[in-house]
């Protein structure tokens, strides 16, 4: 394998992935991890110089529309696929001391 | 015939001449379903009442003659990772396993306005990432032309469903190949639109750029109809562009004299099995024999589609799926400690191996000092590939191959090692980074028995020309027919 991830990469991506991984599960992250990029350097092998990288097929623009509202008031449905919620409300853990 | 053997389009006539009712329809397929479900597993959820209740609706819309549609009181299924409202949307996942969405989306709806009775939401990979369904939170679905083997993924339930009879036609969704790669496996018709032809509002999105909904059914003709139902241009999806060229069974046409297919021979390398390629290539040779110009070229980067797909497909999962937290809907752990460790162990817990592993790539090839080596490299292959499409649609109306390398594999097969299962879609893959449009139909079976699929790609917006193809190529071959119970 080419591509060998440390366990400070796999600490770091599962910060940013918000994930908090087993002991084993970060192992086998390390595996799936390093073959996956040693599969995708194989773009590497294709000049792209000049290439300018496609996000979009078709040649869009920003895409506008009036600020309407046309739904109506939800917040009991809304509210009933909340893991915990009081007084209308969702309820989260404590966000800062 | 047996109601349930009959096509949607079949059907949906029948209900307008009063030869049946929405009710003996409904009844008929709910049946089916009590007799195969326990066996093939299409469903995570069934909504036998809702669909009683959805049949006499229509029933009266119909006899007030408000609905004369050819799809009104006809019996759908819908991939569940489209939102339904009022009923359970998974993705097949333990973090939405309670998730009862506000709304519908937009291609149900339209769905709705033609008269369609849903029956339940089908089962699938874990957020669509997957090629055999295996990777659902809720177990595995069975290939109804043997249950020994996968039925593909992801809309693997879906595709299921409509072969067992547990449905009339059903909608799933396709990123890189999932709608056009269970169709194959389970020997029925399936159609991945141009980009931007169906609303992805209400679709739980898994690669945003890739994306699209479509139909899966019995035959062409009804591949068309559903097609034409579900089209239109909302502006509540951003990249949904405006109808043009849309009337799709007007190209229910038996005729190719003059069209122009082309084979690509690097679909015929390494990897595909001979009796895929063998089908595939009798395929074109009926179509030739029809009047169409049939020739070999060379397509180009084909192995750089799949590397370029898995990286920018988890990079945009890694950005969708940051929304599911624990806070508004979904899983939530029970145990935890201030608001970073509730999302972490949340997440941990709901989401399973494979969608982790998209979601740590995803963000591994965004981050800063990565970005540009991968993510953008891989937007540049895109843009390359896209131009080798173009030059072979100045050449060609339709581009013919096989759909998957071989027919479905066997239950347990595939998961043990990525790369090789991401390999399967090598075919399927590249139309979804060009935002082309991608039909699947069978076109014979192994000495296993199991279908063996044909794929026509078509240039952006030519959806009818492979509707014409296929349609064509339908007479020629005769009907396909459904696995014995």
């Amino acid at each position: 394998m080419a591509n060998i991830i440390s366990d400070e990469t796999i600490e770091y991506v599962g910060i940013l992935a918000k994930l908090e991984l087993s002991p084993e599960e970060k192992e086998q992250a390390k595996k799936d991890m390093g073959s996956m990029l040693d599969y995708i350097d194989k773009l590497g092998e294709l000049d792209t110089g000049g290439v300018e990288p496609m996000s979009h097929v078709f040649p869009v623009k920003n895409v506008f529309r009036e600020d309407i509202v046309t739904n109506g008031d939800m917040r009991e449905e809304i509210l009933k696929n909340a893991p915990e919620e009081k007084d209308g409300m969702f309820v989260v853990p404590r966000t800062f001391e | 015939m047996k109601m349930i053997d009959m096509t949607a389009a079949e059907l949906g006539a029948a209900i307008q001449k009063k030869e049946v009712t929405v009710k003996e329809a409904v009844e008929a397929v709910l049946d089916q379903i009590k007799k195969s479900e326990d066996t093939y597993h299409c469903y995570v959820t069934i909504d036998e009442e809702g669909a009683l209740r959805q049949a006499q609706e229509v029933q009266k819309r119909i006899d007030a003659g408000e609905l004369k549609g050819p799809l009104a009181g006809v019996p759908v299924a819908i991939k569940d990772n489209l939102c339904t409202e009022g009923m359970l949307t998974t993705c097949s996942s333990k973090i939405l396993y309670n998730f009862v969405p506000t709304f519908s989306a937009e291609a149900v709806l339209n769905l709705q306005k033609a008269g369609a009775v849903i029956l339940g939401k089908t089962n699938m990979d874990e957020f669509a990432m997957g090629s055999t369904t295996e990777t659902s939170a809720f177990g595995v679905t069975r290939n109804p032309w043997n249950p020994e083997h996968v039925p593909g993924g992801s809309s693997g339930g879906s595709a299921a469903a409509v072969a067992a009879g547990e449905c009339f036609y059903a909608l799933g969704s396709d990123t890189g190949g999932s709608i056009r790669q269970p169709a194959s496996f389970c020997g029925v018709v399936g159609l991945k639109p141009t980009y931007g032809r169906v609303s992805r509002y209400g679709l739980i999105a898994y690669g945003s750029s890739l994306d699209q909904i479509g139909p899966l059914s019995r035959d062409v003709r009804d591949c068309a109809m559903i097609l034409e139902a579900i089209v239109s241009h909302d502006p509540k999806d951003s990249t949904s562009v405006p109808c043009q060229d849309s009337d799709f069974t007007s190209a229910l046409v038996e005729d190719v004299k003059g069209m122009r297919i082309g084979i690509p021979r690097d679909y015929f390398g390494e990897g595909i099995d001979p009796e895929v390629k063998a089908a595939v290539l009798k395929a074109a040779d009926a179509l030739k024999e029809k009047g169409a110009l049939v020739e070999e070229f060379d397509l180009s980067l084909v192995e750089y589609a799949i590397p370029a797909y898995y990286t920018i497909a988890a990079a945009e999962a890694s950005s969708n799926l940051e929304r599911f937290d624990g806070i508004k809907y979904g899983y939530r752990t029970e145990e935890y400690e201030g608001l970073h460790s509730m999302y972490k162990k949340s997440r941990s817990e709901g989401f399973g191996p494979e969608v982790k592993r998209r979601i740590m790539l995803g963000s591994f090839v965004l981050s800063s000092g990565y970005y540009d080596a991968y993510y953008l490299k891989a937007l540049r292959v895109k843009a390359l590939i896209k131009k080798a499409f173009d030059q072979a649609f100045a050449k060609y109306d339709v581009i013919l191959g096989p759909v998957a390398p071989t027919t479905a594999p066997r239950l347990g097969e595939s998961l043990d090692d990525p790369i090789k299962m991401y390999l399967g879609d090598i075919y399927t893959i590249s139309v979804n980074l060009a935002g082309l449009p991608g039909l699947s139909m069978p076109c014979g079976r192994d000495a296993k028995g199991l279908p063996i699929g044909l794929q026509l790609i078509g240039d952006c917006f030519q959806e009818k020309k492979l509707i014409q193809t296929a349609y064509t190529y339908e007479k020629i071959r005769g009907a396909f027919g459904r696995p014995e119970a």
